[in-house]
């Protein structure tokens, strides 16, 4: 083969803001061979989705390519005009999109959209585009392709989803696949499913891949180099092996730090290595039960969403909750706080049957202030018209009782710093604030009435991993501190391990094992704990190098 | 509050056709404030001698059939015309968007039994119903505002109750229940401030067709009686007249209402933006 297939140099990326123009993406370059596997990895805002979109035109109608050049097969598209872009787009670059189910069109047929991405490029009678799109979705393995080819992207589930737009995006078999995060928002055991499709089809089609996303132990598994990207520039580039073994940017070192793996822990995460190693966290045997859930069944029309779940959770105590989506965890963590009633068995907090106290009336008990929960997403939870001071203050008068404004201002101004907000972030609104900061008032607002127990649901599945490891490390420096006790929904079971003594894992509705998290993840004893745990996408370096 | 300011006027200048909106809105608001200190003539004063003159420099907009000098008609009926329409949908704003957004955070029986009760009162021709009202209740400008209200108030409970819909579940009213908020601060306090937004370009479309709905009332010689200055008066009135070419009478109260409907009309778009925080960056 004769040169690159992409080839991008230099290229900076500007957008027309309010405060004028902004760089999101300053100077990068970048070259993929023919058949080449690539993995754009960076946080938010690092600028690796803008570069993508900036190849396909896709971007913004306010961004502008002041500096740089994009060629594809030697051809300058930088600037390329619509209908040539047209031309290139799905026949010779393809994208996958981040959430599926807003890139289909929800009211048509799905084997309609992919025979519509066919047509797009290809002038062929009805019939031979109907069996070039069944052809289609069996390559990305839908079964019973015939009888879903009429389903609506609404009744299929989202790694479903995802599969269909892999099929509308090879069906013109292009050089260049752009998968943008493709498998945000699915389940660990899709992921790993839609994954390897996406790398099978590639591989065997020999198309380029370009693999952007945010996770290393995905890229290091499915692509052969790795470009690292933090603000707009590219700070590392080397093949995957490589990047893993000896990070040689800071930053690098610092992401490869800060992913989970199976043995590190919190402190590990953000980079500390303490003089003497903090023992684990035990609770004391004496503890009494805090929580005392029997029996908990939960119905939604007719599916039973929790079915028969019973736990226990003792004061100080940490107990993981992992599970897919669908698997009840949620909604059980929903129940456990009093925001949904179930529909049977036993609540007891304290020994107080908390269960038998009306929903409705609920937030005027004693108890509403002892269990406290933090959200999944720090951006939805928060007020958009309330200041981060106002989120934090408003539970604290209403359940802590403080009356007096100073008491109260010194109570908030107390916790905001305890949970690493500074004293001037407190005046800001949400939509001012970045995720890591709405996720520390979202914390904040959670410890500020002094609960004994604490609900996490998914309480970092909305971060970035830098983010994620300091939110992760507040978290349990407040338990050691404050001996509150958790229960802490995850679906990312390294997450749990470190952060909890105990793990329950569910599956549609009903618990398919317990136990203490470290026996639990040395020696599963279900079948579906493996599934999950071998689902997981590794890097780590050891491996890597004996690999 | 200076940040409130500076951002309404980031917004009114990338908008010129709001800004435009929104200066007449408020000469509108101002002429209607300083009506009795800013006419030139008594607007009920007649002056029969001077009868159905044509513009001039003294006469403005020329003068009616019993010689009143119609500006300051239009001038007099700016008040009594705005006051009718923003009354009128205050009250059906503060009603509608209190019951829409108790039924929407309610849900199930209250929300169902509501529904079907709006949906009756749209089923009637509103303008006919405002009519009915106003006969009934007595030829009063009171009732005028309350026909007008009533009229309007499906409107504020349909589109209260669907915005409260979409929020009722999002996290952070899940995080005022755990937080200990009563419903009622939850509504309140929580819900009916972050549809204002979306209100707001509700109630401005809704000054603009209060307006319009107050002077038709009057053109039919409902509510305000003559002599009052009152725009839908002066065309009634007038509208004998336009055969003979005598045009000023009906042309300038007509142009009066256009202009003031579309201003409030055009707005509503631009009020939005300025209520939203989250275009505050």
């Amino acid at each position: 083969m004769s040169g690159p297939l992409l080839d991008i140099q230099n290229l900076h990326v500007a957008f027309s803001t309010r405060a004028g123009m902004v760089e999101a993406v300053r100077g990068i370059d970048l070259q993929l061979a023919p058949g080449g596997t690539l993995a754009v990895v960076g946080e938010s805002g690092s600028g690796k989705s803008v570069t993508a979109y900036a190849v396909t035109q896709l971007l913004d109608r306010a961004a502008r390519i002041p500096k740089g050049r994009i060629l594809f097969r030697g051809e300058d598209i930088t600037r390329a005009d619509p209908a040539r872009m047209k031309a290139l787009r799905g026949a010779a670059i393809s994208m996958v999109f981040q959430s599926p189910r807003t890139a289909l069109n929800p009211i048509r047929s799905i084997g309609l959209q992919v025979m519509d991405a066919i047509a797009a490029h290809e002038n062929l009678p009805k019939a031979v585009l109907r069996a070039r799109a069944l052809e289609l979705l069996e390559a990305v393995r839908i079964r019973d392709a015939d009888k879903r080819f009429d389903a609506y992207p609404a009744e299929l589930s989202g790694g479903m989803c995802q599969r269909v737009m892999i099929a509308m995006a090879i069906a013109c078999n292009p050089s260049l696949l752009i998968a943008d995060e493709p498998t945000t928002g699915l389940d660990v055991t899709t992921q790993k499913t839609v994954m390897d499709l996406i790398a099978g089809l590639t591989a065997e089609r020999g198309m380029a891949l370009i693999l952007i996303t945010h996770d290393l132990g995905l890229a290091a598994s499915y692509c052969r180099d790795v470009m690292v990207m933090q603000q707009g520039r590219v700070v590392e580039a080397a093949p995957a092996v490589d990047i893993f073994r000896h990070p040689s940017h800071p930053y690098t070192r610092r992401l490869v730090a800060a992913s989970p793996t199976p043995t590190s822990t919190v402190d590990e995460l953000v980079g500390e290595t303490p003089s003497v190693a903090r023992a684990p966290f035990a609770v004391p045997r004496e503890a009494r039960v805090l929580l005392d859930a029997s029996s908990i069944v939960k119905r939604f029309d007719s599916t039973l969403a929790v079915e028969d779940v019973s736990l226990t959770l003792k004061a100080g105590e940490s107990l993981g909750l992992v599970g897919e989506s669908g698997s009840g965890k949620s909604t059980l963590s929903r129940i456990v706080c009093r925001l949904a009633d179930a529909d049977g068995g036993r609540l007891l907090f304290d020994g107080v049957d908390i269960g038998a106290i009306p929903l409705r009336t609920f937030h005027e008990s004693p108890w509403r202030r002892e269990i406290q929960i933090v959200f999944q997403d720090p951006h939805e939870s928060l007020n958009p018209r309330f200041t981060a001071f106002e989120c934090i203050a408003r539970p604290v008068r209403r359940l802590a009782k403080l009356t007096d404004g100073a008491q109260v201002k010194r109570r908030v101004e107390e916790v905001a710093e305890r949970c690493g907000l500074s004293p001037d972030l407190l005046s800001r609104f949400p939509h001012q604030l970045s995720g890591g900061q709405k996720a520390r008032i979202g914390i904040a607002r959670a410890v500020a009435v002094e609960p004994r127990l604490l609900v996490l649901d998914e309480p970092t599945a909305a971060l970035d991993v830098s983010v994620q490891a300091v939110v992760l490390k507040l978290l349990d420096d407040l338990r050691r501190d404050e001996g509150l006790a958790f229960l802490f929904v995850s679906h990312d079971l390294n997450v749990v391990r470190m952060m909890c003594e105990r793990t329950i894992v569910m599956r549609h509705g009903r618990i398919v094992e317990e136990g203490e998290s470290h026996a639990l993840f040395r020696n599963p004893q279900a079948a579906y704990t493996r599934e999950l745990l071998g689902a997981i996408p590794h890097f780590e370096p050891v491996q890597a190098a004996t690999a | 509050m200076s940040a409130t300011l500076r951002h309404a006027g980031w917004v009114l200048r990338g908008n010129p056709v709001t800004a435009c909106a929104a200066a007449g809105a408020v000469v509108l608001v101002a002429i209607a404030v300083l009506a009795p200190w800013i006419t030139p003539y008594d607007p009920i004063a007649s002056n029969v001698p001077a009868a159905l003159q044509p513009p001039s420099a003294t006469h403005w907009a020329g003068t009616d059939q019993l010689g009143r000098d119609i500006f300051s008609r239009l001038i007099g009926a700016t008040r009594l015309d705005l006051g009718i329409a923003v009354s009128a949908v205050l009250l059906s704003f503060a009603a509608g968007a209190t019951i829409g957004a108790l039924c929407g955070y309610a849900g199930g029986r209250v929300d169902r039994s509501v529904g079907r009760l709006v949906d009756v009162l749209m089923a009637f021709p509103l303008f006919v119903l405002a009519m009915a009202l106003v006969a009934a209740l007595g030829n009063r400008v009171e009732n005028i505002v309350i026909a007008t209200a009533l009229i309007n108030l499906p409107f504020y409970i349909r589109f209260a109750r669907a915005e409260v819909n979409v929020r009722r579940h999002a996290g952070w009213v899940e995080a005022a229940r755990a937080g200990g908020e009563s419903h009622a601060t939850i509504v309140l306090a929580y819900l009916l401030p972050n549809i204002l937004p979306a209100m707001a370009v509700q109630i401005s479309l809704n000054l603009g067709w209060a307006i319009l709905n107050a002077a038709g009332l009057s053109f039919l010689g409902l509510g305000v009686q003559a002599p009052t200055p009152e725009w839908g008066i002066m065309v009634a009135e007038g509208a004998r007249f336009i055969g003979n070419g005598q045009w000023w009478l009906v042309a300038f109260p007509g142009l009066a209402l256009m202009l003031a409907v579309l201003c409030f009309n055009l707005l509503g778009d631009g009020l939005r933006d300025i209520l939203d925080p989250r275009m505050r960056t």
